[in-house]
């Protein structure tokens, strides 16, 4: 028997699909609205899966106590009613695409150390999803 | 192979409190979940069946059964329920949504005969479930 426990958090955040490796044409040619200059922003819902063994004395994974402050200091502190291209410092030299912020947000709380963080999916509007999940291409 | 998802929703109290701990380590450990007089949720769980649809009727199995099987198993013990003491399986345990989610998959496991049980989740809230499935998982 396998068991995980997932917590859903939200943060909101604004972004802009743009490189600079990219002509000005070719930028809006690949990312369409998403490449507006001013950015635009998003109601992110972000699923951390732990996995590990249930304590008998807690009958926990992982202690929301514990897990939620980790989540809050690593994640929502930093992405919360930010411009991520701008003040999150893994998106100084990456585009801020839901890929590439699951796989920042993945390495971030791999440092959970109460249990093995399993997957991250997150919801960058109810119709898109994306996940990551411990592996070696995460 | 098919998977096939049912849900229902149940609603019940429990508290978590370990008679081995002392008042300030359960307070400490369990916060607000260690109130003695107990706190409620609705239950979501989602029972997932996995297997080849049969030839004749096209169905992995007859909903009705699973239906049968879940008031049986889960809405009779749980449903209105006070965790902590009026459900055996969960006696000695902490009745967090890992236990319950747990003894969920036990009570389902053997009663699944056509097709398998695949997966249990059980939501708290909805910001908040567990997962049961079988393979090399980690206990219990």
């Amino acid at each position: 028997m396998k068991i995980s426990l997932t917590r859903r958090y939200r943060f909101a955040a604004s972004h802009r699909l743009h490189t600079t490796k990219l002509s000005a044409a070719e930028n809006r040619r690949v990312y369409g609205k998403c490449s507006n200059p001013y950015g635009h922003g998003h109601n992110y819902v972000l699923e951390v899966t732990v996995t590990g063994p249930v304590d008998p004395e807690t009958g926990m994974i992982a202690n929301l106590g514990e897990l939620d402050p980790f989540v809050q200091r690593e994640v929502i502190e930093p992405f919360d009613q930010k411009f991520l291209n701008e003040e999150v410092g893994e998106f100084r030299e990456q585009v801020a695409t839901t890929e590439n912020v699951s796989r920042a947000i993945f390495d971030r709380l791999k440092g959970f150390r109460l249990a093995r963080l399993e997957r991250v999916r997150i919801e960058e509007t109810s119709k898109n999803s994306f996940e990551i999940e411990d592996g070696p291409s995460s | 192979m098919i998977r096939i998802t049912r849900k229902i929703e149940f609603s019940a109290a429990h508290f978590y409190h370990n008679s081995n701990f002392s008042a300030e380590q359960n307070r400490r450990v369990f916060g607000k979940c260690n109130n003695p007089h107990g706190h409620g949720h609705n239950y979501v769980l989602e029972v997932t069946i996995a297997g080849e649809p049969d030839p004749t009727t096209g169905m992995v199995l007859d909903l009705k059964e699973l239906k049968d099987i879940l008031q049986t198993e889960v809405m009779d013990r749980m449903d209105h329920r006070h965790l902590n003491y009026e459900v055996p399986e969960l006696s000695g345990q902490i009745p967090t949504c890992e236990n319950i989610a747990a003894v969920i998959w036990k009570l389902l496991e053997p009663k699944i005969k056509t097709g398998k049980l695949d997966r249990v989740r059980l939501y708290e809230s909805p910001e908040l479930f567990v997962d049961v499935s079988a393979g090399n998982g980690t206990q219990p």
